[in-house]
């Protein structure tokens, strides 16, 4: 029943970081080319489960710093809000709205499809990881060595007795 | 005014994602709620009011031109439907804080009855059939999830029928989307429509007539039509009382709305044949009230009579001239209001008598003769006694079937209000009359306290207005009905120059 979570863990602190970077990267290449919110926000919600599985669905939630739900919310307001910029300039909402600037070597082009993605990808990763954490609290797969919840991991030793 | 055609979408959205913040603070989140709710109302009377003097108005989101981008259009029937779904989510959430304990009240409800409302609304205003498909699946999710809010066993068993029979809808939904999609390529309401009158004049409207019908299949499972319908009485009775309410008065409508798009709009001139329609009307009405003679809990009876009103708007659909679709709409009006309003009353009525079932309550009109004015006028309206808003529906329904000539359909319906008067009657003198099976039976101070009848007295007012304004309000019907029987109108609307 034991996972072999001691490479788990080891790579969990190398692929954590990475993973989020590359979600970030995706996000923000994501216009344009494959990628965008969606995508980024899958990866980071696979950089909390993972967490969640090397260690514990605690030190998760600890990693998030914001309650899940609550990242469901803030990113449908920013979404909103992205969408609400273009009937300011008297379009329809949703209208894309650009900021272009040449900076010497830079070329620096933002809009509010980014700052719908941001939204985008705020809601994936708040509702994948509230479904990932609730179902890891609730029959979590690897046993939890820092005895957090010990009452829940006895019971599912007891519930396998055959070591494989 | 066109920026504003978003905002029954918007206005929900904001107030859900508020309330979801706000989840831990249950004052804040309440009084949130409500205000949103009100603000809802606000921008429908005021879309409605746009809607009467310019007939149409259309916002294609991001501006991508129809049929390309998403199109949001709001006619008059679209503009009144909005109107009542935020009236019903209104008094859903007032009564949910007034009249239910604090903590009967999941945390999630505020949020996903904001979620619910957006979907509804969305559906009633939208230009498109994808993204009425994408309002339908936001619907059903949130009340998926609001049908098991308390965790009770028998929740469960009705979210399960709820759920399964709703995503085998959706599934056909889908396929005719696909069909439809490959055949015509575009997936536009008004778009699919010319197609639809082309094909038709050229004699080669059969892919088209399948596509058609699968949608057909599909919006009759959401509307509780005959022979899907089992899914309705096995949940409604289930969740909290508010939420029950809210699921009564909008979820089969958002299905017979479908329903009159399908047959106005998408697929006008008479494609699907108006005949299978009657017919599944007919004995949607027969069943639904023979069912509900069986029942003996109050909701179960309520949920039952939801059906056989469907097959009222179903004739006035299937029926199709000016007069019968005006019945129609104004059927609709009535309905939602009058429907949620009895779920509240018989609620209330169910908690102070300690039961739902009909042979554990009694003594209420002694008990409380406010509370049983409240449940007359609704239950009156429902079996279509004057003066109230259900006679001039049921009234509008008949004589369209009169000036078909179709005998029977009026016989049926003449037949269906007689069966819905003795089940009012019979929830009346069970829960009302008859003296209460316990002999000490009182009701504590707190129960019948004034306060908790605000949301019945302001919906049970609007059915009385209804009623005694019913003239102008046909007219306003009228001009509905004459506006779906134009389709060409809605499309110049929506494509303008491309005709």
């Amino acid at each position: 029943m034991k996972l072999p979570s001691i490479i788990l863990r080891v790579m969990q602190h190398w692929l954590v970081p990475l993973l989020v970077v590359v979600s970030l990267f995706l996000l923000l290449r994501g216009h344009d080319e494959p990628g965008g919110g969606f995508a980024g926000g899958l990866m980071a919600a696979a950089a909390v489960i993972l967490v969640a599985l090397a260690e514990t669905p605690t030190e998760a939630r600890r990693l998030l710093r914001l309650h899940p739900t609550t990242l469901i919310a803030l990113g449908l307001l920013v979404a909103l809000v992205a969408g609400l910029i273009g009937p300011l300039t008297g379009k329809a909402f949703l209208t894309a709205v650009w900021l272009k600037a040449d900076v010497g070597l830079f070329y620096f082009k933002a809009g509010t499809p980014l700052l719908f993605d941001i939204g985008v990808y705020l809601v994936v990763v708040g509702a994948v990881s509230t479904f990932a954490l609730e179902i890891e609290e609730a029959a979590p797969l690897a046993p939890d060595r820092t005895g957090a919840t010990p009452a829940k991991t006895d019971s599912v030793e007891g519930g396998a007795p055959s070591k494989s | 005014m066109n920026g504003l055609v978003a905002a029954p979408m918007l206005v929900p959205l904001v107030t859900a994602a508020v309330c979801t913040l706000l989840r831990r603070m249950a004052v804040l989140q309440r009084g949130f709620s409500l205000v949103g709710s009100a603000v809802e109302i606000g921008v429908a009377l005021l879309l409605l009011v746009e809607v009467n003097s310019s007939d149409y108005l259309v916002s294609n989101m991001g501006n991508w031109q129809a049929p390309f981008g998403i199109t949001l259009v709001i006619d008059r029937l679209a503009a009144v439907m909005v109107l009542l779904t935020a009236l019903t989510g209104a008094a859903s959430a007032w009564y949910s804080w007034i009249s239910l304990p604090k903590s009967a009240l999941s945390p999630a409800f505020h949020p996903l009855l904001h979620f619910l409302l957006m979907g509804v609304s969305g559906a009633f205003i939208t230009g498109d059939l994808f993204n009425l498909y994408v309002c339908f699946e936001i619907m059903l999710l949130s009340s998926f999830v609001m049908l098991v809010l308390e965790g009770k066993a028998e929740q469960t068993e009705g979210a399960v029928k709820y759920v399964v029979l709703n995503l085998m809808s959706s599934t056909i939904f889908l396929t005719a989307l696909g069909l439809l999609y490959a055949k015509a390529g575009t997936l536009n309401m008004a778009d699919i429509s010319i197609l639809a009158q082309e094909a038709v004049a050229e004699h080669r409207a059969g892919p088209l007539r399948l596509g058609g019908l699968l949608f057909m299949v599909a919006f009759a499972i959401k509307a509780g039509m005959f022979p899907f319908f089992f899914w309705l009485p096995a949940s409604y009775h289930t969740p909290s009382v508010p939420v029950s309410a809210l699921f009564a008065g909008l979820l089969t409508k958002v299905g017979v709305f479908a329903l009159i798009r399908l047959h106005t709009l998408i697929m006008p001139n008479d494609v699907l044949g108006h005949e299978i329609l009657l017919v599944l009307g007919v004995a949607t009405m027969i069943t639904g009230v023979l069912g509900a003679a069986g029942q003996m809990g109050i909701r179960r009876i309520l949920s039952f009579h939801i059906i056989s009103q469907v097959g009222y708007m179903v004739v006035g659909i299937a029926i199709g001239t000016p007069l019968a679709l005006a019945a129609c709409v104004f059927y609709l009006c009535h309905h939602i209001v009058v429907k949620s309003n009895l779920f509240l009353v018989g609620g209330i009525a169910a908690d102070c008598a300690g039961s739902e079932d009909l042979r554990k309550t009694g003594g209420m009109w002694l008990a409380w003769p406010l509370l049983g004015l409240l449940y007359l006028v609704p239950a009156l309206s429902l079996s279509g006694i004057p003066p109230f808003s259900g006679f001039f529906a049921k009234l509008g329904i008949v004589s369209a079937g009169v000036e078909r000539e179709l005998w029977w359909v009026v016989a049926a319906a003449l037949a269906t209000g007689a069966f819905t008067l003795y089940s009012m009657f019979k929830i009346w003198i069970e829960a009302f009359w008859k003296d209460h099976p316990s002999s000490g039976f009182r009701l504590a101070p707190e129960q019948r306290s004034f306060v908790r009848l605000w949301p019945m007295l302001a919906l049970a007012a609007i059915t009385i207005a209804i009623g005694l304004m019913s003239g102008p309000l046909f007219h306003f019907c009228e001009e509905a009905a004459l506006q779906l029987l134009n389709p060409n109108g809605y499309i110049h609307a929506v494509l303008g120059g491309r005709l």
